[in-house]
C-alpha cells in the first residue's frame, strides 16, 4: 500500500538530484536536432509568404536539376479523402488549393546538405494568386471579412453567422436577469489579448526514414510520440503500427509540441528519396511563423456584485481566432472563467473562429489565461470601485469542494480556500510600495487529466529497478517517477532508473500535456510497482511455503506478514532479483489505464510593479506565487513550475504578441522582436506550495504545470492599475501603449 | 562552394574540419566536430543557446563563420568538466533543479563560467545582466540565479 500521510513518506517530498542531470549539465543529452545516421538527407520546407493565396503552380524543376538533391514533395504526395481532424493536419502539413497564412508550408526538398536544401528551396517557383485575408478576430466575424474556409464551420454554429465562425458554445446556469437585478452594481467591459507563441527554446525537429513498404522510424523532440505516430500516419494514409517514434530530449514544448508540423514532411520526402533518412529542423522564425501560438482573444464580461462584495451574477463572451482552422481554446476558456467562484446564474457564451494566421496549438492552460485576464481585471475594477480588499471578495465567493463547478461537473477536494488564506498569511502582501508602484491579485485555475497511460517495470537480477514509461521528460519528471517508484517499493531512489520509450515498448501514452504525468505516469507508476510487490510476495511465499497473503511488502523485503505466517528472515529485493530466474523466471509490473481521479489546481498570484511615468515601461519589483499541488512529489521541480508559469505569462501580459501587417505577414519572426522576459527583466519569484492532497492519487498530487500561467495577466493588469490609475484592457501592456494611456487619462 | 580546411583548438584538443564559407561556427561544432552539446535556438545571437568562448571572450556561435575560427582557443560545454570533476556551476545547477528542459543548459553554464572569471563576486543585478543575452523559457530564471550564485560563493571560498 502506498503511504498516505506527510509523515510516513521516506522519499516524497524531498529534493534529490534528477536522473538526467549530468547528461543534461554535460551537453550529451541528445535533442531533435543532434541526431545523424549513414546516407542522412536535410530537409527544407517552402513557405508561403502571403497571408492567403491560391496557389498556381509549383515548379521544382530547377531544385531538381541540382545535384544532391533527392526528392521534392508537394501536396499532390499525400493522400486525399481525409476528413476532419485528420484533414487539418494534413492541410496544415502542406497547403492543398491555397495557403492559408503567412508560412504555410507549400513543398518541401530534401538534398545532401542542409545548405544545399535551404538553396534548393529557394529554386521552387511558386505561382500565387493573392487572396484577400484577415488576421483580427473581430474582422474575421464581420459581414465583410474574407470567407478563409467555405463550409468548416459544424453544427454547432447558429443560422446567420459569418462562414469563419467555425464552432459556437454556450452553457450557464441559474436566471442572469435576476442575479443582475440582486447586485447593487453590474459593470461590463471588453478585454483583449494578443496571440503568443510558447517559445521553447529548442525549434522543431526530426529525423524520419522510411521505405517504399511503409514501414518507418521517426526520432523527434515532441511531448508525445504515440501523437506523433497517429497524426503521421494518418497524415500518410499509414498504418500506425509501422511507425515507430523514439522521443529525443525535448527542449520546452508547453503544448505547442503535442502535435505534427514538419514531422510528416520528413517521411514523405525519405519515401521519394528510396528510403534514406530526413532530417528537417526548423528555423526560429518558421517556428514563429509556422507552428502554434495560441488563439488571440477578444472578449466581453459582464459581473454583478453586492455593496459587500457577493457576486450575484455573471457573463462572459469570448471570440477567439486559433488560425485558418477550428481549434481555438475558447471552450477551455469559458470552463475556466468564473471556476475560482460560486455564482448563483452565469452565462458563458463562445465563437472558435478562422483567421489566416498559423494553426494554434496547445499553450500551457489553453485559454485560461485570456479567461482570468478578462474576469479577473473586471473583478478588481469592481472591487476598487466597492472599496473592497480583492482577496477578501476572492474568499467570500470562493469555489467549494464537492459543490458544483461554473462549468458543470462537481469538484472533488479542491484546496482554493486553503492557497486563498496561504496568499493572506504571506508578507509580500504587507511590504510597503513607494510612489508609482502598485500591487496586483489575480487567482487561476486548471484542470489535471488522465489520458491514455502505459507503465511498465522491471526487476534486475542485481534488485535495481527500471520503470519504462511513455511520457518525455520536459521538467525532471524522471525523478518524481523514480521518487514514486522507490518510495512504494521501499528502496533506494538511486536504485530506480526511468527511461522513456519509444512507441514499439509501451501501449499507447497520451503526451506529457494536460497537467497529467506527474499525476497519470505517477499513478500508473504506482500500480505497477504494487503489481511487482505482489509478484515478488509470491516468490516468497513459494520459498517459504506460505499463502502469499501471508506475506507482506516492507523496507524492500517481503516480510511473513505476522507471527502466525512463520518464522523467515526477511528476503530482500535483491535476493528475490538475484533468484528470479529460479523461481518462475522474470518478475515486471505493468499497468494500462485512464487514470481517474484528477485533481485540479487553483492558484492565486500577488505582483507589485513600478511603472516609470516618463517612459511607460513597468518592471517587476515582487512576485509571489501561491498554489495548491495536492502533494509535491519533488518540491524544486514544482516551484520550478509556478516560477516558470509565472514568467511566460508576465511576458505575455508586457511583451508578447504576434505583430502582423496590413498584408498579413508576420512582422516579428525572431526573438529579437518577438521579446519574450530575460533575466534581468525579473525578480526572484516567490512561491507558497500549498498541498491538500488529491484523494485521486496515491500520494495525493494535482496537476501542477498550467494553472501559473493564467494569474500573471490580470495580476500584472491590476498592479498597473493600482500604480498608474490607468486600467489597461488589451494586452501586452507595452510601454508606448501604457505611456499614450497615462497621457489620455491626464488629458482627460 | 569550395570548402576551407580550419585548424584550430576546441577545449584545449587540437582540431581540423572543412567549413563551407556559409557556415557558422554553431554549424562546424556540432555538424563536423559532432559537440552538439552546444545548441541552435534562433541563429539570430537572440536566445544565447549557442554560446562558447573564443580566445577567452563569449560569443553566441551562431553569429560567428567556422572559417573565422582558425588558430582560435574555444570553450565549449563538452570542456567544462574536468578529468571526470564536474565544474561547480555544472554541480549547482544539478542541486538548485535550475533546469528544466535542459535545452538553454549549455549555453548558460557556458555564459555563467565566463562571468565567474570576470567577476567571482557578483551580486543578483549582475548576474541577471550578464545572462540577460540568454534566454530560459521553463524556469523563470530564479533557480539559474541562485545556483551561480551559490556556485561563486562556494568557489570564492575554495579560491
Amino acid at each position: 500500500m502506498a503511504k498516505d500521510t506527510a509523515n510516513e513518506l521516506r522519499i516524497v517530498g524531498t529534493r534529490p538530484d534528477r536522473p538526467d542531470g549530468l547528461d543534461k549539465v554535460t551537453g550529451r543529452a541528445r535533442y531533435g536536432a543532434d541526431i545523424s545516421a549513414a546516407g542522412l538527407l536535410h530537409g527544407a520546407v517552402v513557405r508561403s509568404p502571403h497571408a492567403h493565396a491560391r496557389i498556381v503552380k509549383i515548379d521544382a524543376s530547377k531544385a531538381l536539376a541540382l545535384s544532391g538533391v533527392k526528392a521534392v514533395v508537394t501536396r499532390d504526395d499525400f493522400p486525399t479523402g481525409l476528413t476532419g481532424e485528420a484533414w487539418d493536419l494534413q492541410e496544415n502539413t502542406m497547403a492543398g488549393e491555397r495557403a492559408l497564412y503567412d508560412g504555410h508550408a507549400v513543398a518541401a526538398v530534401a538534398a545532401t546538405s542542409a545548405q544545399l536544401a535551404r538553396d534548393a528551396a529557394k529554386l521552387i517557383e511558386v505561382e500565387y494568386e493573392i487572396l484577400p485575408h484577415v488576421t483580427d478576430v473581430d474582422a474575421a466575424m464581420a459581414p465583410d471579412a474574407p470567407i478563409i474556409r467555405e463550409g468548416a464551420a459544424d453544427h454547432s454554429v447558429p443560422d446567420g453567422l459569418h462562414p469563419n465562425v467555425v464552432r459556437y458554445i454556450e452553457f450557464g446556469h441559474g436566471d442572469l436577469e435576476d442575479g443582475f437585478a440582486k447586485a447593487d452594481i453590474v459593470r461590463e467591459h471588453q478585454y483583449k489579448t494578443e496571440a503568443a507563441h510558447q517559445g521553447y527554446i529548442e525549434p522543431h525537429a526530426c529525423m524520419g526514414q522510411m521505405g517504399a513498404d511503409g514501414k518507418g522510424e521517426m526520432w523527434v523532440c515532441t511531448q508525445g510520440h504515440w501523437y506523433i505516430r497517429k497524426m503521421c500516419t494518418q497524415v500518410l494514409g499509414l498504418d500506425a503500427s509501422q511507425l515507430r517514434v523514439t522521443p529525443s530530449e525535448i527542449g520546452g514544448g508547453f503544448g505547442g509540441k503535442t502535435t505534427i508540423f514538419m514531422e510528416p514532411l520528413s517521411l514523405a520526402l525519405s519515401r521519394k528519396a528510396g528510403g534514406r533518412p530526413v532530417k528537417i529542423v526548423m528555423s526560429r522564425s518558421e517556428v514563429l511563423r509556422a507552428t502554434g501560438p495560441t488563439a488571440s482573444a477578444s472578449m466581453d464580461v459582464k459581473i454583478g456584485m453586492t455593496k459587500d462584495g457577493k457576486i450575484t451574477a455573471g457573463s462572459a463572451t469570448f471570440r477567439m481566432q486559433g488560425g485558418a482552422f477550428a481549434g481555438a481554446p475558447v471552450d477551455m476558456a469559458l470552463y475556466c472563467a468564473f471556476a475560482a467562484y460560486k455564482v448563483p446564474a452565469l452565462q458563458h457564451v463562445g465563437y472558435d473562429v478562422l483567421a489566416n494566421r498559423p494553426k494554434a496549438a496547445a499553450y500551457r492552460a489553453p485559454g485560461s489565461p485570456m479567461a482570468a485576464f478578462a474576469v479577473e481585471s473586471l473583478l478588481d475594477e469592481m472591487c476598487n470601485e466597492l472599496g473592497l480588499d480583492p482577496l477578501d471578495v476572492r474568499v467570500k465567493n470562493a469555489a467549494q469542494s464537492h459543490e458544483t463547478s461554473s462549468f458543470g461537473p462537481k469538484f472533488g477536494v479542491i484546496g482554493l480556500n486553503e492557497t486563498l488564506a496561504a496568499t493572506q498569511a504571506h508578507p509580500n502582501l504587507s511590504a510597503p510600495l513607494g510612489p508609482n508602484q502598485g500591487r496586483g491579485i489575480a487567482s487561476g485555475f486548471w484542470f489535471n487529466h488522465g489520458g491514455d497511460t502505459s507503465v511498465s517495470m522491471a526487476l534486475g537480477e542485481d534488485g535495481t529497478v527500471t520503470v519504462s514509461i511513455g511520457t518525455p521528460d520536459i521538467g525532471g519528471s524522471r525523478a518524481s517517477m523514480a521518487m514514486m517508484a522507490a518510495e512504494t517499493l521501499e528502496i533506494p531512489y538511486d536504485n530506480v532508473r526511468v527511461n522513456i520509450v519509444e512507441t514499439g515498448a509501451l501501449g499507447v501514452n497520451e503526451p506529457t500535456h494536460g497537467s497529467r504525468a506527474t499525476f497519470a505516469t505517477g499513478k500508473a507508476t504506482v500500480e505497477a510497482a504494487q503489481g511487482m510487490i505482489v509478484e515478488m510476495c509470491k516468490r516468497a511465499a513459494a520459498k517459504w511455503g506460505i499463502e502469499p497473503d501471508a506475506v507482506e511488502w516492507r523496507d524492500g523485503a517481503a516480510h511473513p506478514a505476522g507471527p502466525n505466517a512463520g518464522e523467515y528472515p526477511p528476503m530482500t529485493i535483491g535476493e528475490i532479483g538475484a533468484a528470479m530466474s529460479n523461481t518462475g523466471g522474470p518478475i515486471a509490473g505493468h499497468h494500462e489505464s485512464v487514470p481517474a481521479g484528477v485533481g485540479e489546481s487553483f492558484g492565486t498570484h500577488v505582483v507589485d510593479v513600478e511603472v516609470d511615468p516618463e517612459t511607460g515601461r513597468t518592471t517587476i519589483l515582487r512576485y509571489l506565487v501561491v498554489q495548491d499541488a495536492g502533494r509535491a512529489i519533488h518540491p524544486a521541480y514544482v516551484e520550478g513550475q509556478y516560477q516558470g508559469g509565472a514568467v511566460q505569462g508576465i511576458g505575455w501580459a508586457l511583451n508578447e504578441e504576434y505583430v502582423y501587417d496590413d498584408m498579413g505577414r508576420l512582422q516579428n519572426p525572431v526573438f529579437l522582436d518577438y521579446r519574450v522576459p530575460v533575466a534581468s527583466d525579473l525578480p526572484m519569484i516567490d512561491t507558497v506550495i500549498v498541498e491538500v492532497p488529491n484523494p485521486g492519487h496515491p500520494y495525493g498530487v494535482r496537476g501542477v504545470g498550467e494553472t501559473g500561467i493564467a494569474p500573471p495577466l490580470p495580476a500584472v493588469a491590476n498592479a498597473v492599475a493600482a500604480a498608474t490609475g490607468v486600467r489597461m484592457r488589451h494586452l501586452p501592456i507595452t510601454p508606448s501603449k501604457l505611456l499614450a494611456a497615462i497621457k489620455a487619462s491626464k488629458n482627460g | 562552394m569550395s570548402k576551407i580546411h580550419i585548424t584550430t583548438k576546441v577545449n584545449g584538443e587540437e582540431v581540423e574540419f572543412l567549413a563551407d564559407p556559409r557556415d557558422t561556427l554553431l554549424d562546424c561544432l556540432r555538424d563536423q566536430l559532432e559537440l552538439t552539446g552546444t545548441k541552435e535556438g534562433c541563429s539570430t545571437g537572440d536566445c544565447g543557446a549557442c554560446s562558447v568562448t573564443v580566445d577567452g571572450t563569449l560569443v553566441c556561435s551562431c553569429l560567428m563563420l567556422g572559417v573565422e575560427a582558425q588558430d582560435k582557443q574555444i570553450e565549449t560545454i563538452e570542456g567544462m568538466a574536468q578529468d571526470g570533476e564536474l565544474h561547480t556551476l555544472q554541480r549547482k545547477f544539478i542541486e538548485h533543479a535550475a533546469l528544466q528542459c535542459g535545452f538553454c543548459t549549455p549555453g548558460i553554464l557556458v555564459a555563467a563560467k565566463a562571468l565567474l572569471e570576470k567577476n567571482p563576486d557578483p551580486n543578483e543585478t549582475e548576474v541577471r545582466y550578464w545572462l540577460a543575452g540568454n534566454l530560459c523559457r521553463c524556469t523563470g530564471y530564479d533557480k539559474i540565479i541562485r545556483a551561480v550564485m551559490d556556485a561563486a560563493a562556494e568557489m570564492r571560498g575554495a579560491a
